[in-house]
């Protein structure tokens, strides 16, 4: 009656599928600058899963995943650049061991909140902690107060704009408009090295994978539920006994530990940082990889990332001027034709003569399957 | 129009309700008060504030002065989710119901169990929930479409499925806002029986339009106008108050 396993038959299907892709087929066949393109672009869909939960299962958009990105990035390129900044390494700064952006800057002495990066398991910690508590209070500002929709989405792009704003005013601290730039090593192990490169995207699809799990957990639990029911009738929730505000703000603090762990993914495959990621235009981008994957799937938001990016990275090569126009047509197309974007044309066009096929296999091998087929057939998104 | 303190304590105790906005008076110094175990039907014309009176009571919206105690809870000063959770339960006029959800888990979400967010990323579907959720579901007439997606249901079934939400929690007080409204003649009788079956052992709030409905279920009825009470009293006595006859009834 009910589907209690962890992923539906289609579902499976698409896990496999996607694992084979990024595990097999795309180390196999594509060379390491490609490979890390496509690790480049994975880490926007860890951005997607968390807009997937957030914006289309609680209907809650943000326009400001870039700044929860951001911070991740900037968590892990501040442990990077304190190991990159090695008295050895700067030695010929006036002042040695600081980042080298702080000598340009006439900074003396690292900052007080530089410091604690030089360990490794603070920053990991600090990834997932400093996007959530921030995303906890901007949350809890808002949703206790019951603003929502455009308003909400308004504010986030405002905040997206004003870290943007901090972090090129703040050179010194921030490394100012050209990031956190050069760095070298993670835990003295070289990171810019093709072999790298190909152990770090493996790292990175692993924790993508993780982040699907959580995300499905999270889907399938009642709060998954009642983020749907939320997004139908609010009212009808807070009349069931249940606080809104509260709800809303644990899915916005999940969207923005899924960012960070993609933001700090980021850095680790392209090696810098910088404000360009975190404003109002990559924020808007991102949500766009999601509407064009699809924002009621998971699987979607990974595959929106990789196809939009792709057709970015080779459309802007030829097109500089036109790509960003043919961005925002593709949103508005997917928007007017295809709300439920890649994953609704596959659902509605593709998975049913999947469906046909396989039953009439089975219609052919017997009744031992029927019992999983009926199982299936019960509503499970 | 005040009824004198009985040695029963009242279930909910409304006195000297009053919300203006912006200067007009929606409700004007309202006080009705609701036994144990009693139903109640508020009727009156449009726009006399019958809605607004279930909105205060829920939370919906905040009162500007008075006061509404249920079992000694002061309720302008609680937020909607704690009224519930103190027992009170709201239907609204239009169904509200989860369109993207199944009936079972309509239901499901209404079961008071896991209602923070820790409680809901474990609550689990066990037999006591699926047992519970079935028994409501044949209440509501709604066995048969625990699959089915809310929004498939019509019109009248999203009516019994928002009453079978509201009877999963097992409300003390139940408000009704309109619940035989646009249902056909077959659904009625069958709104009718399902109400009567479910008023027992709770007190129910109820507004409605349909004359016939409100003598069949009412113990005793509170007519509004423009916000204050016109007439309290038994259905006999309210339908020959020339007071009523003249502003409501009479039409």
């Amino acid at each position: 009656m009910i589907n209690s396993r962890f992923f539906n038959r289609s579902e499976l299907i698409g896990f496999l599928t996607l694992a084979v892709l990024l595990f097999v087929i795309l180390p196999l066949t594509i060379d390491i600058f490609r490979l890390n393109l496509v690790a480049k672009y994975l880490t926007y869909a860890f951005v997607g899963i968390g807009l997937v939960l957030c914006w289309g299962y609680g209907g809650i958009l943000s326009l400001g995943q870039g700044v929860f990105f951001g911070l991740g990035g900037y968590c892990m390129a501040m442990y990077l650049k304190l190991e990159a900044s090695s008295p050895a390494n700067t030695k010929i700064q006036s002042t040695p061991g600081i980042p080298d952006f702080m000598d340009w800057n006439q900074i003396t002495e690292l900052p007080f909140f530089w410091k604690p990066f030089h360990s490794f398991t603070f920053t990991l910690l600090a990834i997932i902690i400093v996007p959530a508590f921030f995303a906890l209070i901007i949350g809890a500002a808002m949703f206790k107060r019951r603003v929502g929709g455009v308003y909400f989405a308004i504010i986030t792009q405002a905040i997206a704009a004003i870290l943007t704003i901090l972090i090129v005013g703040q050179q010194g601290y921030t490394g100012g408009i050209n990031g956190i730039t050069d760095l070298r090593t993670l835990h003295g192990w070289d990171i810019r090295t093709d072999h790298a490169k190909f152990v770090l995207y493996f790292v990175e699809v692993v924790c993508l994978f993780g982040c699907i799990m959580a995300a499905q957990f999270i889907r399938l639990t009642k709060l998954g539920r009642i983020l749907v029911a939320m997004r139908d009738q609010e009212d009808r929730v807070r009349f069931s006994g249940y606080s809104v505000a509260n709800f809303k703000i644990f899915a916005f603090c999940a969207a923005a530990v899924f960012a960070a762990i993609g933001g700090a993914m980021f850095t680790l495959q392209v090696g810098f940082m910088s404000p360009s990621f975190v404003g109002i235009v990559p924020s808007i981008e991102m949500v766009i990889y999601t509407a064009v994957g699809g924002r009621m799937s998971i699987f979607g938001a990974v595959y929106g990332s990789l196809l939009v990016n792709f057709a970015k990275t080779s459309l802007s090569e030829s097109f500089p001027q036109l790509w960003l126009f043919g961005l925002g047509a593709l949103f508005i197309a997917v928007v007017l034709a295809f709300p439920d974007g890649l994953s609704g044309i596959w659902r509605d066009h593709i998975q049913p003569h999947i469906d046909r096929l396989i039953s009439s296999r089975k219609s052919k091998s017997g009744n031992g399957w029927k019992d999983n087929s009926v199982a299936d057939g019960a509503p499970a998104e | 129009m005040l009824i004198g303190h009985q040695p029963k304590p009242f279930l909910l105790a409304v006195e000297g309700l009053t919300v203006s906005f912006d200067g007009f008076k929606a409700v004007n110094d309202l006080s009705f008060y609701v036994e144990e175990n009693e139903i109640r039907v508020i009727i009156g014309p449009n726009g006399a504030g019958k809605t607004t009176v279930l909105d205060l009571i829920c939370g919906k919206t905040k009162a500007t002065s008075g006061s509404i105690q249920f079992r000694s809870q002061e309720l302008t000063r609680m937020k909607e989710n704690q009224i519930v959770q103190a027992g009170v339960g709201r239907k609204f006029q239009t169904p509200s119901i989860f369109d993207d959800l199944t009936v079972f888990e309509n239901l499901e979400i209404s079961f008071p169990r896991g209602r923070t967010v820790f409680g809901s990323l474990t609550f689990k579907r066990d037999a006591i929930v699926r047992e519970r959720v079935e028994e409501i579901s044949e209440m509501i007439f709604l066995k048969d479409r625990l699959n089915t997606y809310a929004a498939q249901l019509s019109h009248g079934q999203k009516q019994w499925l928002e009453i079978g939400m509201l009877l999963i929690q097992d409300p003390d007080l139940l408000m009704l806002d309109e619940p035989v409204a646009g249902m056909s003649v077959s659904e009625r009788v069958k709104t009718a029986d399902l109400l009567n079956r479910i008023i027992q052992g709770r007190s129910v709030l109820v507004i409605e339009h349909d004359m016939k409905f409100v003598e069949d279920i009412a113990h005793k009825v509170t007519v509004l106008h423009q916000g204050q009470i016109l007439s309290e009293g038994s259905m006999e006595h309210v339908k020959n108050d020339p007071k009523v006859i003249e502003v409501y009834l009479g039409h």
